[in-house]
């Protein structure tokens, strides 16, 4: 069982400008600008105002979306390329 | 160095020392109207040099330094020693400016409004913003625009303009009178001219302007214009600007309010005058 | 354009005592600008002249200085922070070395300093667990070639040189501070367990380690190619912090004479030293640069060129080396 929980920068930590199917988001940190597509510009606010598990964040989002089959499969691998885009941090 | 040649071109001031008195005189001829840098320190040093000291005499060749360098940049040839100077001046842009964005497009102007074409070599950026201003708009620049971040405003740049192959007889048939360069022939980009830009633009080079129109222009296709979606303009538009990545928030601020405010159209047009027409067509909509 | 000898003292001066600046021509600024330039030193005279009264144009040129000095510290940290994540679950020392370790600790020498790449020191026996931490999490190798990886792994005191796949910014891990195949073989276990932590459990050396590993880096490669900026960090670090105990903590890397001559050359560029002997040498190769920012004196750069090789490696080594890389044509 994944007990991992994912974090990402406060939200005055980000830039966020939306521009059509594709988000620009500015990371201070790194100085590194980021084009996201949905589901990732939504993954990032939901983990911005405190660390989520896997699990927390599927509930989180299914509030506000509908979440078909292998969605915890995609949200996954989204997070994974968010972490690996130092984005996300696991902990 | 034993030549040299100070220049301001809009904010920008630019020190040029040679080893060969052949590219100062063309840039002193070229540029004689300009003013110089402020408060005489320039913000970039170019220098044209000859890697041993005997290649000033045997079949001299033209290697490009200055604050800024690029190890493996190719020498020129001494008669190319004005088209060195002009790349040097383009890479110390390039790699050091920072005080604005730098897009790599053309700009006109006309009632304080900026329009701004920007594409790869060869989709006619020079040569439109050219025709425009025979037309009576103002020409801001033809290599780099300068955005302000914190303004939005775009800023002239207007150095000589680089007009290559069959732009060149294009832009003389529109400015027959104008002071242009050697014909450079046969160089890595095929033949080359600069022009200068007319006194109007070198009168008016401190007036900054609102942009309002974002070009994407092709050349040699069926006249075509279609919207460019703000996603695509936006990645566009870091590929075409060498200082994005440099310039951080701000630079992220300055591009993402461009791509808000102003309408990105691609333009495909056959030739120089259908694409006046298209251009002048798109601005009336606005 | 003649006048008298501009040389690179122009720029020391300006950073020691900033107030000498203020009679300064355009002619002067501009050279001194050039000169900045030309030694990455451009950031740091930004913040040394700082408030004093200068001419709108410099003004400007300085502020555009700072301002990208703030951005390279900027990428310098998240790569370090991207190194701190990748070699979480490493149990070992890492320790930040060089201008990145300057602008982590919050340093005098980090004010206004352009960084390069990433340096980090390990212990050798963490090496291949932090090598694959960082294959797992994106870096590659630069050079893909056999005979230089082994001759790496062998001789050099770092990996072969890592690169990030997607942020394209380099990584050189260490494991001690200078070749081994160099005359001085310094203590890097000493080094690594005399580091400070930092909060964020990356660490640094102390600041004798710091001193000490700069004078190492400024006379190991021997051409003292970028040598007023080495000797600045020396000059802000023995201000900042003091020399105390540095000198045994010199002679236990066997790196005394290079240190003492380090504070030697410091106080001859930046304060009232007078020099002597070989260090007037060494303070010439140093200055050699003009109001254009080239390198000048070629005769006495060449023979810290050809003195640096030998330094780095024994006459022997040099050959076969140079055989086999002639070999392969």
């Amino acid at each position: 069982m994944d007990i991992s929980v994912y974090r990402a920068p406060p939200s005055d930590g980000l830039l966020i400008a939306p521009l059509d199917e594709f988000t620009a988001v500015y990371h201070r940190a790194s100085g590194i600008t980021h084009l996201l597509t949905d589901p990732a510009p939504q993954i990032l606010v939901a983990v911005q105002d405190g660390a989520r598990s896997l699990d927390a964040l599927l509930v989180h989002l299914g509030r506000d979306y509908d979440l078909t089959d292998g969605t915890r499969e995609a949200l996954a691998a989204r997070l994974e390329e968010l972490v690996e885009a130092g984005l996300v941090e696991r902990a | 160095m034993r030549h040299a040649f100070s220049v301001r071109i809009g904010p920008v001031g630019f020190r040029i020392g040679s080893d060969w008195r052949a590219p100062i005189a063309h840039l002193e001829t070229l540029y004689r109207d300009y003013p110089k840098p402020l408060d005489g320190v320039p913000d970039f040093t170019v220098r044209l040099f000859a890697r041993r000291p005997w290649r000033r005499f045997l079949r001299p060749s033209v290697e490009i330094g200055g604050d800024y360098m690029l190890p493996e940049a190719a020498p020129l040839p001494l008669r190319q020693g004005l088209l060195a100077a002009e790349m040097a001046m383009n890479l110390q842009m390039a790699l050091g400016a920072r005080r604005y964005l730098l897009l790599h497009a053309s700009a006109v102007e006309r009632d304080g409004r900026a329009l701004l074409m920007t594409g790869v070599s060869g989709a006619g950026k020079s040569t439109l913003a050219t025709l425009l201003a025979a037309k009576g708009w103002r020409f801001m620049g033809d290599e780099f625009v300068l955005l302000d971040p914190a303004t939005g405003l775009v800023h002239a740049f207007p150095r000589l303009i680089s007009l290559k192959n069959e732009g060149i007889a294009a832009a003389q048939a529109a400015w027959p009178d104008t002071r242009m360069g050697p014909l450079l022939r046969a160089t890595p980009k095929g033949d080359i001219r600069h022009m200068v830009p007319d006194a109007r633009a070198i009168a008016a080079m401190d007036v900054p302007a609102r942009p309002a129109l974002l070009v994407f222009p092709r050349y040699g296709f069926d006249p075509e214009t279609r919207s460019v979606q703000p996603g695509e303009a936006f990645v566009r538009m870091t590929q075409a600007s060498t200082n994005y990545v440099a310039l951080g928030e701000a630079g992220f601020r300055g591009l993402t309010g461009l791509i808000a405010d102003v309408p990105a159209i691609a333009v495909d047009y056959p030739d120089g005058p259908r694409a006046i027409e298209q251009v002048e067509a798109l601005w009336a909509d606005l | 354009m003649g006048g008298p000898v501009t040389d690179a003292r122009m720029l020391a001066r300006a950073l020691a005592n900033p107030s000498s600046v203020v009679g300064l021509d355009a002619e002067g600024w501009t050279a001194l600008l050039a000169m900045a330039r030309a030694e990455q030193l451009i950031g740091t005279l930004a913040v040394r002249l700082d408030g004093l009264a200068m001419p709108n144009a410099v003004k400007a040129i300085l502020a555009d200085a700072r301002a990208a000095a703030e951005h390279g510290r900027r990428a310098a940290l998240w790569e370090a922070e991207m190194a701190r994540r990748a070699l979480a679950a490493v149990d070992c020392p890492v320790v930040l070395l060089k201008g990145t370790a300057f602008v982590a600790a919050g340093l005098s020498a980090g004010q206004g300093r352009s960084i390069g790449d990433l340096d980090i020191l390990v212990p050798r026996t963490s090496l291949d667990a932090v090598e694959a931490a960082l294959l797992a999490a994106g870096w590659e190798w630069v050079k893909p070639d056999p005979y230089d990886d082994v001759y790496y792994r062998r001789w050099m005191h770092e990996l072969p040189p890592l690169i990030h796949r997607e942020r394209d910014r380099m990584i050189d891990v260490h494991h001690t501070i200078l070749p081994l195949t160099a005359r001085i073989t310094p203590d890097a276990g000493a080094l690594i367990e005399g580091s400070v932590a930092l909060e964020n459990r990356l660490r640094t050396l102390s600041s004798n380690g710091m001193i000490v590993h700069a004078a190492a880096h400024l006379f190991g490669d021997g051409d003292l190619a970028g040598g007023v900026r080495n000797l600045w960090d020396i000059r802000c670090l023995v201000d900042e912090f003091g020399t105390e105990g540095l000198g045994a903590d010199a002679l236990h890397h066997g790196l005394h004479r290079e240190v003492a001559r380090s504070l030697r050359l410091v106080d001859a560029l930046f304060g009232e030293g007078r020099t002597g002997g070989i260090d007037r040498l060494y303070i010439r190769r140093l200055t050699a640069l003009d109001g254009w920012g080239r390198p000048t004196r070629p005769l006495t750069r060449f023979a810290f060129y050809v003195r640096s090789h030998w330094l780095r490696m024994p006459p022997a080594m040099l050959v076969r080396h140079l055989w086999t890389k002639f070999r392969k044509g």
